[in-house]
This record gives structure tokens, C-alpha cells and sequence, in this order.
């Protein structure tokens, strides 16, 4: 049977950039906010990496990426249900697998030949990094409204509480992003496809499979 | 070929300019454009080389983003539940003496002359006596074991006493339909709140901290406090009192931050 679906449809691509942008505008005004009063003695954004002059204009910036990151983020969430996508591509993930293929990972041993199937590692990693963000949403909810949202911040102990996590949700997505990147270049296909669409999901299934010496972003 | 249609409103010039000066110089028009379509993103690109990221101040982009922040005003004005209570907390948690903030430092304060201070009631209000602090002191008083949330992120539980503002405007005659309430502080420090706000029920015109009157550095001897605004919107010392339909924004909004900053 002929499809016509490719990898990254246009919907995807769109939604995925948008999110990018609105993701950064978030991290580095973030930082700003955070080096008003920081949670680490030790730890200062320095002022090259950060967005906003003072701390409100890093507030303004702030939330406006909010609307753009929520808004997005909600048409990515329905779209991934609906189409099939998050099904697809997501799930299942087999614990045994994953162990197996984090540990080739690490070793740079995993191979990653057909862009149209995600292993575990990229499973995880992707579903784990959707789950982040909803959850930095809930802790940053809390921090904007803790009275109107009162309950939201008795889920982080205390108000503090909802800022560490806010501060947590932030690392684990920088870290994701340093990972999503690096391996994005070291298989520059797999940047293309975001960028173009990609393979057909037919089309690969049917081409052989040539061994490449590549890891997986 | 006329360029564009000559304009028949009263308020324009019955015809267009001469048509022959942009024939003539058709091309040199268009060129401009694309001259400075380049120079505009060469700029741009340099701007982001020298400056970083903080192209934030640029009045462009100041005017988008306090758009997108009066909008948020408005989001909130919807997210506020006025029936909605702050947490309260017990006294053995208030911290003692409360945190310090201004716009300065607190080694430069100017303490109020409590001599000639009178709290002045001007806009929306029907009786517009002004108040000594002795007859403030008289009002029934009411408690609040409350959070203050600073916009930078720190916080603590401070214990703080004094007439409940919506009793107070019930009594002088305010006009509680009205939009906002305004506080002029001592040290031209003003801010504005919205009346819903100014109506909650947690919210007061504190006189004591810890059930002694406020000191200097935090208010003496009258300041706002409300548990559903961020700290800054609680302005200390306060002079005058004013209810009005018309926006201004306080000294912070002014720098560029969220006016309703609601909790």
C-alpha cells in the first residue's frame, strides 16, 4: 500500500521550531529572573547568555514565551494523539530494550539507520522531555499564581519548593537539548528530516538497511 | 498612469502629488527599499553580536512586549477568584523583623515626619476629611499571618494588623465600582491596584507588624498589605489614598513591570 505520510509532516516541523524558539526565549529569560534572587549562592547566569536587560524585561520576555510555548505545546499534544503520531513513534518502549540500547549509546555503538523508527533511548528521552516541560508548566503556574493556584504549589511542598522544581524542570531540558543537539549533528540527516520532512514512512521501510557507524539524537 | 487613485476626504488635498516626480524616480524608489531591507538585517545581525540577547529596551520590541503584558493584566483580572483566601500561617513561623525593600537602600530612608502626617482621601470619595493616625488606630483591626512574595522570588511570613481596606472605603464613601485604587507613598513611591483587589478580604492598611506599630524601614505609619499582590504592590508609607477610573502605573510598571501582578 502507497503512503503518502512522511517522517516530519509540515504540522510537525512548524510546531517543533516554534517550540525551539519559544524554548529558548524561556531558558535565557529564566536565567535572568533567576540571578534576581538565586536559588545557589555558587550559581550566576552570566550576562551574555541570558535574555532582558533587567530583570523585567527577562519577566516580559518571560511571559510571552509562555503563551507561544503553552499554546504550541497544547497543539503539538492533540496533534500527536490524534494523527496516530505519539503511538507510532513513542510507544511501546521495552524496559529490556532500553537498558540494551543506553548502554550501546554510551559506548557509541547504537546504530541509527532507519530515521522512521525511534529505539528506546529515543523513546524515553522524548516522552521523558514532554513529560518535563507539562511539569514545568504545573511548577510555573504555581510560582505565577500561588494564591490563585494555591493547590498547585502544596504539589512542591512550599512556594520555593515550586521554584526549585521550576529550576530542576529547566536543567533536565538544557541537558535534553545538549543531547537532542550534539546528536543532531553527528547525524545531520536527522536535522534535514525537521528541516524538510524526511523519508516517506513506506519508502524506508523498504530500503535496505546499510550499516552506518552513527548514534541516534 | 496615476499611481494611486486621488482622495475625494474633505481632510486631503483634492488631488495627489505630482505623479511625474515618482515616475521619474521609479527606480531609485525601489532600490531604496531593498537597500534597506539589507542594511536593516545587517544591523540587526550586528546589534545581536555587540548587545548579546538584550535587544530588550528597543522601543520596537517595548512596545510588543508591554502589549503582550497588559494583555496579561487582563488574563489575570479573569484568574482572580475575590473569594479566593491566601494561605495563612501561624505566629511562631513570622520572621522578625520583616525583609527590607525599596527602590534604595535602607541606610537612605526618610523616615515620615509623624508631626504633620495626615492620610489625604482624594478622587471617588464622598467624604474626603483627611485622617490622623490616631483615629486609624481607633478603626477595628484586623490580623493576617500572610505570605509576601517578592517579583525577584524570595518570601517569608510576616503578621500584620490594621483597618481592613474595604471597610475602610465602605466607611468614607468610596466608590466601589470604580477601577482602581491608588496609594501615594511618602517617598513619591506610587502604585496602583485594581478594586477587586483592594476589596479582597485579606487585604489592609497595615499600621502594625507583629502586633507593634510598623517601624520606619517598613511602612510607619501606614502601608498596604495584601495577600493576593506581589510584594511591590503593597507600597509603605502612604500619604494619600486616591479611587479613580483612570490607569496610571506605579513606580515599578513605569521600569517596565506586570502591572496587575496579582498572586
Amino acid at each position: 500500500m502507497k503512503s503518502s505520510i512522511i517522517m516530519h509532516p509540515l504540522a510537525v516541523r512548524l510546531m517543533h521550531w516554534t517550540n525551539a524558539a519559544a524554548m529558548i526565549v524561556m531558558i535565557m529569560s529564566g536565567w535572568k529572573i533567576y540571578n534576581d534572587e538565586v536559588l545557589f549562592g555558587f550559581l550566576h547566569f552570566p550576562e551574555e547568555i541570558v535574555l532582558g536587560i533587567w530583570a523585567q524585561h527577562a519577566l516580559q520576555w518571560h511571559f510571552l514565551g509562555m503563551w507561544i510555548l503553552v499554546l504550541n505545546g497544547l497543539a503539538y499534544l492533540t496533534y500527536g494523539v490524534l494523527s496516530g503520531r505519539f503511538r507510532r513513534l513513542f510507544f511501546p518502549i521495552s524496559p529490556r530494550e532500553l537498558v540494551r540500547e543506553a548502554v550501546a549509546a554510551l559506548r557509541f555503538r547504537l546504530k541509527h539507520t532507519d530515521l522512521t523508527h525511534y529505539n528506546a533511548v529515543q523513546k524515553s528521552l522524548y516522552v521523558g522531555v514532554i513529560l518535563v516541560v507539562a511539569l514545568q508548566v504545573v511548577s510555573g503556574l504555581a510560582i505565577w499564581k500561588p494564591v490563585q493556584f494555591s493547590f498547585l504549589v502544596s504539589l512542591f511542598y512550599d512556594f520555593q519548593g515550586a521554584r526549585l522544581a521550576h529550576f530542576a524542570g529547566m536543567t533536565a531540558i538544557v541537558l535534553f537539548i545538549l543531547v537532542h543537539v550534539s546528536l543532531a549533528i553527528l547525524v545531520p540527516r536527522t536535522l534535514l528530516g525537521m528541516l524538510t520532512g524526511g523519508p516517506r514512512l513506506d519508502a524506508s521501510r523498504e530500503t535496505a538497511v546499510t550499516p552506518s557507524p552513527t548514534s541516534n539524537p | 498612469m496615476p499611481l494611486r487613485r486621488p482622495f475625494t476626504s474633505l481632510f486631503r488635498p483634492q488631488r495627489g502629488p505630482d505623479q511625474t516626480v515618482l515616475t521619474e524616480h521609479r527606480e531609485l524608489i525601489e532600490t531604496i527599499g531593498r537597500r534597506k531591507l539589507l542594511r536593516g538585517t545587517l544591523s540587526l545581525g550586528a546589534l545581536t553580536m555587540l548587545t548579546g540577547c538584550n535587544i530588550s529596551d528597543r522601543d520596537a520590541v517595548q512596545t510588543v512586549l508591554r502589549a503582550v503584558s497588559g494583555f496579561n493584566d487582563g488574563v489575570q483580572a479573569l484568574l482572580f477568584d475575590p473569594n479566593k483566601l491566601a494561605p495563612t500561617y501561624t505566629a511562631s513561623q513570622v520572621v522578625k523583623p520583616p525583609r527590607f525593600n525599596a527602590y534604595y537602600e535602607i541606610e537612605d530612608l526618610k523616615p515620615v515626619d509623624i508631626g504633620g502626617w495626615k492620610l489625604e482621601l482624594s478622587g471617588l470619595i464622598a467624604d474626603k476629611r483627611p485622617w490622623s493616625l490616631e483615629r486609624i488606630y481607633a478603626l477595628p483591626e484586623q490580623e493576617e499571618i500572610i505570605k509576601h512574595i517578592c517579583v525577584e522570588g524570595w518570601d517569608y511570613i510576616g503578621q500584620w494588623s490594621g483597618p481592613n481596606l474595604r471597610d475602610f472605603l465602605t466607611r468614607v464613601g468610596a466608590d466601589l465600582t470604580a477601577k482602581y485604587v491608588v496609594f501615594h507613598g511618602n517617598d513619591d513611591y506610587m502604585e496602583s491596584i485594581d478594586m477587586p483587589s483592594a476589596l479582597h478580604p485579606q487585604t489592609i492598611l497595615a499600621t502594625k507588624y507583629a502586633g507593634e506599630p510598623i517601624t520606619d524601614p517598613f511602612g510607619f505609619p501606614l502601608r498596604l498589605r495584601t495577600a493576593v499582590k506581589l510584594g511591590f504592590k503593597n507600597p509603605k508609607w502612604i500619604r494619600a489614598i486616591e479611587v479613580t477610573n483612570s490607569y496610571s502605573p506605579g513606580f515599578w510598571e513605569k521600569q517596565g513591570f506586570n502591572w496587575f501582578s496579582g498572586l
